[in-house]
């Protein structure tokens, strides 16, 4: 305070101050350029090592790209239009697309199915990711698109999936009705219903496999880059729901429930998924009768959906004890019962929290599907290791494979990204 | 508050013969910490309770057990009838009559206010959601604030989260309301308006606990005041001679040093 302020005791305003605009800051270019990137010798130094870096990396990579070549119908060919120019080959991805996508063992007339069912998925997703803006009949969609994906992908009669969708939904509706009488009583009823309406289907299916059949299409012949968006949109589809019912069954004060959810988090989370696959592969077989017909991508898909929903229960535990307790007592004070108070209350804030873990996994998981090329399934990995670098036409090109592989797994994964973003921006409410 | 000495409203007041909520020889633990020790407390339909007592002295601790957010061990409490047991389907008949209004408010925030005040009578009662959302806005038009409808919790400023948070256990036509010091996290400016809200639905006849340190709230709608401390009820009286002639030193103690300064 200043010596003439100290003497006057008292002050009482006479007229407001009004509100005025920020003085004008400096703005333009220059100033933005001299402020980020030269404001000291330091920076300065790393400004002008960062340009270098990029300089390198671009001086290899637009040579690369421009000067490649797309024709050719082998190495030595390629080798030969080149001329050590420092292009890529990129004529094997021109040459192998196919195999990249679909697998060597696909049947070639077939394409146009699982392309098909590929194209209908974005129509099927839309409806679950938008669900705030369509309209919510269109979830039906959803819920069948993985019934006729399933049908064009692999073929065979059109009743496997219609009746394994009829006893689903058969289930549903026996859960809708018991529930009133308990939610347990009505989860219990409905798997029931569910489990002998599926076996009885699978009796008339093996009896009529010819009606309306597609071609058949064996699991073995599944590979390429179609492998892997099956196991991942199947697999995160699976996991998220199963990945929070074991978070809450982690809170549950039931103690076997408990129990049960901690054994198995800890279990998976303290195994490689490598070897999970490893046991899918190799050791089920010893525990399953001798012809029994499971199929491989099944049993893959159960071990990396356990995998990865041991994963995503753990990122959804930490929304759930992000909540603040009132939240609880809130929705127990309305006398909303407990799956009530979790539908509506709990969940949709906890999972809101837990979109960015939640993603993470999903992301990971979808990479982690490679890994199946390790138990000689023919994925996209698996494809450019074994059949493609290994035939005599195409032995030594690396780079050019690889980066498409890149690129694939690097649209999907920050699609995914971007659009959790979108999410997280959608669902701020709170205000903060 | 003005501390009036004798007021009109107060006599409109009627308590009926009927019994609310009786608490018999309820006892409760927190591990080896005796929290509540032999509470015996009748509470008449239309009566007006506020419960009082220096911090840890188990105030909230009584009214939260009233509807089961916490377990009591030893005793009994019947809420309209209702035997309060470890019976699920007794403790959300008995949370479905019985509103309650927490320090800090516990709305949903990602729900609007609407939505906040809709969601109990549409998933507990089963009351279509057109008619749900009508009671809310009567509700909502109640405590004045009918034209946040529409807006979320986070943009509302305290007071009018706390008034919500009232509209919506009001959505479930409670029979009892509690209030757990509903206006210790307000604003001076605002415990006023949250205030008004409480003696409004006092003077409905509705059967109220508030734990509270607002004791012009107190004078002017309690019909008896309890004193707590270190788990028991220590005293308890009309407001009148409860503020006037304490008898218990403890309570006098306390009175001294909230009303003193």
């Amino acid at each position: 305070m200043s010596d003439t302020h100290a003497q006057s005791v008292a002050f009482v305003r006479k007229t407001e101050i009004p509100a005025s605009p920020p003085p004008m800051a400096e703005t333009g270019a220059l100033k933005w350029v001299r402020e980020n990137l030269f404001s000291g010798p330091f920076n300065t130094i790393m400004t002008l090592l960062g340009l270098l870096v990029i300089f390198y990396l671009l001086s290899g990579l637009i040579p690369w790209i421009v000067n490649g070549t797309w024709e050719g119908s082998n190495i030595q060919e390629c080798r030969a239009i080149l001329q050590g120019n420092g292009g890529g080959c990129f004529a094997v991805i021109a040459d192998r697309w196919p195999q990249l996508l679909f697998g060597f063992q696909y049947p070639d007339y077939l394409r146009w199915r699982p392309t098909l069912a590929f194209l209908l998925l974005f129509a099927a997703v839309p409806p679950a990711l938008f669900v705030m803006y369509l309209p919510r009949w269109t979830l039906i969609a959803t819920a069948v698109y993985p019934f006729v994906a399933y049908w064009l992908i692999w073929g065979g009669t059109v009743l496997s999936p219609v009746l394994t969708a009829a006893s689903l939904l058969a289930g549903y509706l026996v859960f809708q009705k018991v529930e009133r009488r308990g939610f347990v009583l009505g989860l219990a009823a409905g798997i029931a219903t569910a489990f002998v309406a599926l076996t009885i289907s699978g009796f008339i299916t093996s009896a009529a496999s010819g009606v309306l059949a597609l071609e058949l299409v064996e699991s073995r012949a599944m590979g390429g880059f179609m492998l892997n968006m099956i196991l991942g949109t199947v697999c995160v589809s699976l996991s998220i729901p199963l990945g929070i019912l074991l978070a809450l069954g982690r809170q549950s004060k039931l103690p076997i429930v408990k129990g049960f959810c901690v054994v198995f988090i800890e279990f998976v989370r303290g195994v490689p998924l490598i070897t999970l696959l490893f046991v899918a592969n190799v050791v089920l077989a010893y525990f399953l009768p001798p012809n029994a017909n499971f199929d491989l991508i099944i049993r893959v898909i159960i071990m990396i959906t356990m995998f990865s929903a041991a994963y995503i229960a753990e990122v959804i535990r930490g929304g759930l004890a992000a909540l603040p307790k009132g939240q609880y007592e809130a929705a127990d004070s309305l006398g909303l019962d407990y799956p009530q108070a979790m539908r509506l209350i709990i969940l949709p804030q906890a999972l809101k929290i837990s979109i960015p873990g939640i993603v993470n996994v999903a992301v990971g998981l979808f990479k982690d599907t490679t890994l199946v090329s390790i138990i000689s399934m023919f994925d996209l990995v698996g494809m450019i290791r074994g059949p493609i670098l290994s035939s005599t036409q195409w032995v030594g090109v690396y780079w050019e494979l690889w980066a498409a592989a890149c690129v694939l797994f690097f649209i999907v994964c920050y699609g995914i990204s971007q659009y959790s973003q979108w999410l997280e921006r959608q669902l701020r409410t709170d205000h903060r | 508050m003005a501390m009036a000495d004798t007021n009109p409203a107060q006599s409109q007041m009627k308590v009926s013969d009927e019994v609310a909520i009786t608490i018999t020889g309820m006892n409760k633990w927190y591990g080896q910490f005796h929290v509540l020790r032999d509470i015996d407390l009748t509470v008449q339909r239309g009566e007006r309770i506020v419960i009082c007592g220096p911090s840890g002295s188990g105030k909230s601790t009584l009214i939260r057990c009233i509807n089961a957010l916490e377990e009591h061990q030893q005793g009994s409490i019947v809420v309209d009838g209702v035997p309060l047991s470890s019976d699920l389907k007794n403790i959300d008949k008995i949370r479905s009559e019985v509103g309650m209004c927490f320090q800090h408010f516990n709305l949903f925030p990602h729900l609007t206010i609407l939505e906040n005040c809709t969601l109990a009578p549409i998933w507990v009662r089963k009351t279509p959601k057109k008619e749900a959302e009508e009671t809310a806005m009567y509700f909502l038009e109640k405590v004045k604030i009918p034209d946040q409808a529409n807006k979320y919790p986070g943009q509302l400023s305290g007071g009018q989260q706390q008034r919500v948070a009232i509209a919506r256990s009001l959505c479930m036509k409670p029979r009892i309301m509690l209030f757990d010091e509903p206006t210790s996290a307000l604003d001076p400016e605002m415990i006023k308006e949250v205030l008004d809200t409480m003696i409004q639905l006092a003077e409905e006849g509705m059967t109220m606990l508030c734990v509270t340190h607002e004791m012009g709230f107190a004078r002017q709608v309690a019909n008896r005041v309890i004193f707590m401390d270190a788990g028991q009820i220590v005293e308890q009286n009309a407001p009148e001679p409860f503020f006037t002639n304490p008898q218990n030193d403890r309570t006098k103690l306390f009175l001294s040093q909230i009303l003193g300064h």
